[in-house]
């Protein structure tokens, strides 16, 4: 046995349980995180098709709308409750449980012990527990569809009064509001405990040799990443506690008196609504940046793979993740321009919002110029981070009209808004997991996707999210408000009609497109060219052991770290990759 | 590589429709109106330049730098191009920010004119409640457990005070041109959003707060409501009309209202 050379060696658990299921290998609760935002994107998917097709079909009759939902769609016509629902659900489950849980969870715990040299997390049993923890949060969640009332209509966002008061501002607010702020808060937990464990791993766990600025931007990102993680959800987690305690214990942290709802008058005093919201966005803003930075890190990291160049710019790309990780916290207020808040601290947010574009300028600009003078092998991780920067570069740039209060006062809650946030936080993000999920796939799963399939997905989903999301700026900028269920009464609407239609047919076009993605996972995981160590000539740790890897993740050994991360093409050398842990 | 012309076309569209202003903002009834659209294009032009010349040169990189068979130029990056474009970005971004501010300050700073015509609105699911102070020129103590929908008493007005006997009460606003208007405005239940498109203005209003908005509109028409804050199950459904008019129509108008009220009263 391989133990008696080297007696450090570690071996799996042997029962089926405590390997795959409750199992603390970190290999494994990455994996369990990408199922299970595999799993939520295909319903978020699904939500969002549904959204988009009562917008462009309000009145047809649907026979299984009536199945699914015999009171939210009597005579198969979807209500516009139910569409509200559909609507909060698909913003939530996207934010929450893909957005948050794929990068950083998913591809995170995968691979982040194995890039700087360790054998796993520094915590694994916390480990199981906040992937478990998630799982709860999300039964919790996708528990609020089927409660008397349906899940909640008051959006992503849950802005109080209206999210809470209770049933009595309308159906899905109560019950099933309250299942969504449990699950939010749960996964609030979880979410906490894994922030915890990725920054004690990258502080204390890192091989000899793996200085900080050695690290793959992964890493650096998953850092930043975890540091907002941790002060963002503990305040959403506070926040989530105290709209619960309005709702069912007669406090009224966010409630004001003399509300008259439904002809009702209700018995609060003294809340601020708009505490709600500085309380939401001081975690809803770090969030965005949450779901894009590992994509951002991981595109670097492609990008400088594939064009057999070191990244352009290493410090600077680093110095701009730690400058967005910092700016994030202190920008929140541009989501509330209009919200009533004195319009003084707009000034103040607008210039710090207008700051943070310079970081990802920067990002962008380096990008290009790691780019500048490559040799780009075009494999499939590679075009998918390619349509990444692009879609950054279009999903960025509305920024900034939108951090002016003064173009806010129109765009604000418009299709620009929508159009926006799904180009960059959307779109873009889910670019970053296409590409991660396309480049670790041989050293999760020992197999090679099938690159052909995988560059057909590519160019159809580009073309998809583009159709889709750039009409939305559009009839932003002629007025169109966001989460109207139908445009029927609003006469300006009706001419931006064939607009909506327009991007119904695109989103079920992409959302059918995807069947290719899936189609790949499972075929290359069953009957996929079989993976070598290091299919793609890259230089970090995880491609210096097998694919996939062994439980210990490597063998035993006890990796040394000599170079940076991106030494390609180092003149004199004779390969033109030169792997971090190899002595020269 | 295809992905190069793919990414120069969307660009080039994207531009060109915006050129084309294809879908575009209603036109402006108001100088917060017209300088708003100037703001918009100031900073369209700006975003455009870079919009165009990232895509481009993203294209241009992954067509022109594909593999060769070579090596690939080994550098570490350029502090000086880092410096560069660091000091462009945040030149260009907060100046567009700086330059936009007495625009805002222009909506929010400005001072209240005298002759000010000040309109109270009461926003609730899912309609909108404008109410005028009458011939008085007062508006009547409210008192929120009188407020009763059906009964014809949206505001809540408090029938022992006689300042409000006289108040006139609308579910549209019809305001006279060229006046300051000085909309105060308020909720009953949840957040609700008063977006007129023509006057380039939108703010929230928050239960408990009385919250001001004031604008001036030149062009007489009539022009919609939107509510553009998630209310319930009825938002998009949440219109009123803003209507605009010369201000002796507008006189005119208020009188009849005053008149029918008083008639209205005499009967009961």
């Amino acid at each position: 046995m391989a133990s008696h050379a080297t007696p450090h060696v570690h071996h799996p658990p042997s029962g089926f349980i405590r390997k795959y299921i409750f199992s603390t290998d970190h290999k494994v609760i990455g994996k369990q995180y990408w199922w299970l935002a595999l799993f939520s994107v295909f319903v978020g998917m699904a939500l969002s098709v549904l959204m988009r097709f009562h917008m462009a079909y309000p009145d047809a009759k649907v026979s299984w709308f009536e199945k699914l939902w015999p009171t939210g769609a009597e005579g198969g016509v979807m209500t516009p409750e139910l569409y509200l629902s559909l609507m909060t659900m698909h913003g939530t489950i996207m934010v929450f449980f893909v957005l948050t849980t794929a990068p950083q969870a998913g591809f995170g715990n995968s691979f982040l012990p194995i890039q700087i040299g360790a054998e796993d997390m520094a915590f694994p049993v916390l480990n199981m527990l906040s992937f478990w923890t998630t799982l709860v949060a999300l039964i919790v969640m996708c528990a609020a569809f089927f409660v008397e009332g349906g899940a909640p209509i008051s959006g992503w966002t849950a802005y109080p009064p209206l999210s809470g008061v209770g049933e009595v501002a309308g159906p899905g607010l109560g019950k099933g509001q309250n299942l969504w702020i449990l699950s939010i808060a749960i996964f609030c937990g979880a979410s906490l405990m894994g922030a915890i464990n990725f920054i004690a791993t990258i502080i204390d766990l890192r091989a000899p040799g793996m200085s900080l600025m050695r690290m793959p931007l992964t890493c650096w990102a998953w850092f930043v990443t975890a540091i907002l993680s941790l002060f963002g959800f503990a305040v959403l987690l506070a926040a989530g506690i105290l709209l619960l305690l309005d709702r069912t214990a007669g406090s009224s942290f966010f409630l004001p008196a003399g509300l008259v709802v439904n002809d009702r008058l209700l018995d609060h005093r003294g809340g601020s609504p708009l505490l709600w919201q500085h309380l939401f966005w001081f975690f809803g803003h770090p969030e965005v940046y949450i779901a894009i930075l590992p994509g951002m890190g991981l595109a670097s990291n492609v990008l400088s793979i594939f064009a057999r160049k070191p990244i352009f710019g290493y410090r600077a790309m680093v110095y701009a993740i730690v400058g967005i990780g910092f700016l994030g916290f202190v920008v929140w207020g541009h989501h509330m321009f209009i919200s009533g808040m004195s319009p003084y601290t707009a000034v103040a947010f607008s210039v710090l919002t207008m700051a943070i574009g310079v970081p990802s300028a920067i990002k962008t600009f380096n990008w290009v110029g790691t780019l500048w003078g490559a040799q780009i092998r075009f494999t499939s991780p590679m075009m998918y981070a390619l349509g990444f920067v692009s879609l950054f570069v279009t999903g960025g740039i509305s920024g900034i009209f939108l951090g002016q209060p003064a173009l806010d006062l129109y765009l604000h809650d418009t299709y620009f808004v929508v159009g926006h946030f799904h180009m960059i936080m959307g779109v873009a993000a889910i670019f970053g997991m296409f590409a991660g999920t396309s480049f670790w796939f041989p050293k999760m799963f020992g197999k090679m996707m099938n690159e052909t399939l995988n560059k057909v997905h590519f160019y159809l989903t580009f073309i998809g999210v583009y159709a889709i999301f750039t009409p939305m700026h559009f009839i932003g900028v002629a007025g169109n408000p966001r989460r109207y269920a139908d445009f029927k009464d609003f006469e300006f609407m009706k001419d931006l009609m064939p607009v909506h239609t327009f991007m119904t047919h695109a989103a079920i076009f992409t959302a059918v497109v995807q069947v290719l993605f899936f189609i790949n996972i499972f075929w290359s995981m069953r009957k996929g060219r079989k993976a070598t160590d290091n299919p793609w000539e890259a230089t970090s740790l995880e491609w210096s052991v097998p694919s996939p890897p062994p439980f210990d993740n490597f063998g035993g050994k006890h990796p040394r770290v000599y170079h940076g991360p991106y030494e390609f093409a180092v003149p004199g050398k004779a390969k033109d990759y030169q792997m971090q842990h190899e002595p020269d | 590589m295809l992905l190069a012309p793919i990414i120069w076309i969307f660009a080039v569209a994207i531009v060109v429709v915006f050129a084309a202003k294809l879908w575009w903002f209603p036109p402006a009834i108001s100088e917060h109106g017209r300088s708003y659209d100037d703001q918009f294009f100031i900073t369209m032009v700006v975003t455009g330049v870079i919009f165009f010349l990232a895509q481009v040169a993203l294209g241009y990189v992954i067509f022109r730098f594909r593999d060769r068979g070579r090596r690939a130029n080994y550098t570490e990056g350029n502090n000086r191009l880092e410096m560069l474009w660091t000091a462009a970005a945040a030149i260009l971004f907060i100046g567009a920010v700086l330059i936009s501010t007495s625009l805002w300050a222009g909506v929010h700073f400005a001072p209240t004119s005298a002759n000010a015509l000040k309109i109270e609105l009461m926003a609730q699911q899912f309609s909108w409640n404008f109410r005028y102070p009458g011939a008085d020129g007062k508006f009547g103590r409210l008192d929120i457990k009188q407020i009763n929908s059906a009964g014809g008493n949206p505001f809540g007005i408090d029938e022992k005070d006689p300042a409000g006997k006289d108040d006139i009460t609308s579910s549209a606003i019809r305001v006279p041109a060229g006046r300051q208007i000085l909309l105060a405005m308020r909720s009953r239940d949840v957040i609700h959003n008063f977006f007129v498109r023509e006057l380039r203005v939108k703010q929230d209003i928050v239960p408990g707060m009385e919250i001001p908005l004031r604008f001036t509109a030149e062009t007489p028409g009539a022009y919609e409501v939107a509510c553009s804050e998630l209310c319930g199950l009825g938002h998009h459904q949440m219109r009123s009309t803003l209507e605009v008019m010369p201000p002796a129509e507008f006189d005119k108008w208020l009188q009849a209202q005053a008149q029918a009220l008083q008639a209205q009263q005499q009967q009961q």
